[in-house]
């Protein structure tokens, strides 16, 4: 059976599994825990040299990257038409997002995420006004083009049904919640755009994969209490050069 | 209406998609747009694509940004030959693989070599402390492992004995840092001896034509007035600085 290896604090994790839960694809779940350090292991370096998680594992064959690994799915599994649409233009248009999305929202989000949640740990010290202004500022620049450009005034990114682009937005603009910075906030056209994303994969489904993120206000404590992270200090520390 | 390509050369993204139409005869309209001059913040180019990056392509109506996207619509609208992107689903996944990967990785950080090298010591008069310098080639050169460990290991081409869109959208990562000085094959025998393969695969007229901006981007960079850089400074002083 087809292995997952996941860790649900990582919004592309949460991406693959809302796909392989509300698809009902068969597989196995390999919880890899990135806040010990799991992904530093012998073992996990022996499955994927990259050490990043999620990493699917299909017989012999072994996948990393969340986008390729969703494709992989979707091409595998034959899922309905709208989530990767075979008509050329529409499919364009979805990958567009995909790409545009690395170096942007996931980008921004992310690092507002990581400013706030591992800074203190790895630095000794909260993240410097400054740098936390800027990052808030360009994480606002990315949450207005998913609004301008690439939702408009549809339903979903790819039009009336829902798509693989929404499932990797989605996850990624719920991340910097978890560190209390709400992307959603006056903003409607989002919030509706959300609750009908959630309506689509299961409110339940939707809320169990978003528990770690939105529980995770004892993230300080964890961290300074566990001897791997504390190793890992200084090799960390390139995320805020 | 011919199907136009707004390019720079001087973008890497841009190299890619231009070696990928000429290499496949695929006729488009070359439509110049000066980054160095601005030219992408002007009203026309604004209607082609809202975000403002290039390279962008207008096919009749529709209108579509980000390379990758571009390449793989080109390739099917036009049915370039299989091994570009292959339609076998593990090949096929091996290739979304490294597109996917390479967004935060060699692009990422090439361009960032690019930017602390030329153009910041431009923007802000003098040259770039010698730990962000330091802390910079260590990331490349950590990506330059990674495709050299991981992507390419003992195969001719990313995804196996052919080229594919992998190694274009690779190649001009790669040598981004190149036209800033710095010579990454330089110690890597296998990233050279593939680099050689992508360029007589490719063509080596149409590779070094392509080629020939970034190549000579240390003398332009003589000509540049420091005034025209202004537009980009608040944006990439943040992302890179």
């Amino acid at each position: 059976i087809m292995e997952l290896y996941l860790d649900l604090l990582s919004p592309p994790c949460r991406a693959v599994y809302l796909f392989a839960e509300a698809l009902k694809i068969p597989y196995e779940f390999k919880s890899v825990n990135l806040f010990q350090g799991q992904q530093y292991t012998k073992e996990f370096g022996e499955l994927s040299i990259i050490r990043k998680v999620p990493v699917l594992k299909d017989g012999s064959f072994v996948l990393t990257e969340s986008i390729a690994i969703l494709q992989y799915l979707a091409q595998k599994c034959s899922v309905a038409d709208h989530w990767f649409p075979a008509d050329l233009q529409q499919r364009a248009r979805l990958s567009e997002y995909l790409s545009w999305q690395h170096l942007n929202l996931r980008f921004h989000c992310s690092k507002v995420f990581l400013l706030r949640a591992l800074h203190p740990f790895v630095m000794g010290s909260e993240v410097p006004k400054e740098k936390m202004d800027a990052a808030m500022e360009d994480m606002k620049q990315s949450l207005d083009f998913l609004e301008e450009k690439f939702l408009q005034n549809k339903q979903f990114i790819n039009g009336s049904k829902i798509s693989l682009a929404d499932l990797v937005a989605i996850v990624e603009m719920m991340q910097p919640l978890a560190v209390g910075v709400d992307g959603f906030k006056d903003r409607p056209k989002l919030l509706g755009w959300r609750d009908r994303v959630k309506k689509e994969l299961g409110e339940k489904l939707f809320n169990q994969a978003h528990e770690a993120v939105l529980n995770s206000s004892d993230m300080q404590q964890k961290l300074q209490n566990n001897s791997e992270m504390q190793k890992l200090k200084s090799s960390l520390s390139k995320y805020f050069r | 209406m011919a199907l136009e390509l707004y390019l720079d050369l001087f973008s890497q993204p841009c190299r890619s998609v231009y070696m990928f139409a000429k290499k496949n005869n695929i006729p488009f309209e070359f439509k110049k747009v000066s980054l160095m001059h601005g030219e992408h913040f002007g009203d026309q180019f604004g209607k082609i694509n809202m975000i403002r990056k290039v390279p962008a392509l207008r096919d009749g109506d529709f209108c579509l940004a980000e390379s990758i996207p571009i390449m793989i619509y080109l390739a099917e609208k036009f049915q370039t030959p299989d091994f570009w992107y292959p339609t076998d689903i593990h090949h096929r996944a091996r290739i979304n693989e490294y597109l996917s990967w390479q967004h935060t990785a060699i692009r990422m950080y090439g361009s960032k070599m690019f930017w602390l090298r030329l153009l910041i010591p431009k923007m802000i008069g003098m040259e770039v402390p010698k730990e962000k310098m330091d802390g910079a080639l260590e990331d490349l050169n950590n990506s330059l492992n990674l495709i050299e460990e991981k992507f390419l290991q003992d195969r001719l081409f990313i995804g196996g004995d052919q080229i594919s869109l992998a190694d274009l959208v690779a190649i001009v990562e790669v040598m981004q840092p190149v036209g800033a000085g710095l010579d990454v094959f330089n110690g890597r025998p296998k990233l050279s001896a593939w680099r050689d393969r992508v360029r007589v695969s490719i063509g080596t007229e149409l590779f070094d034509e392509a080629n020939r901006d970034i190549l000579g981007a240390q003398e332009i960079m003589g000509q540049i007035d420091p005034g025209t850089l202004e537009l980009f400074k608040p944006k990439i002083l943040r992302f890179y600085y």
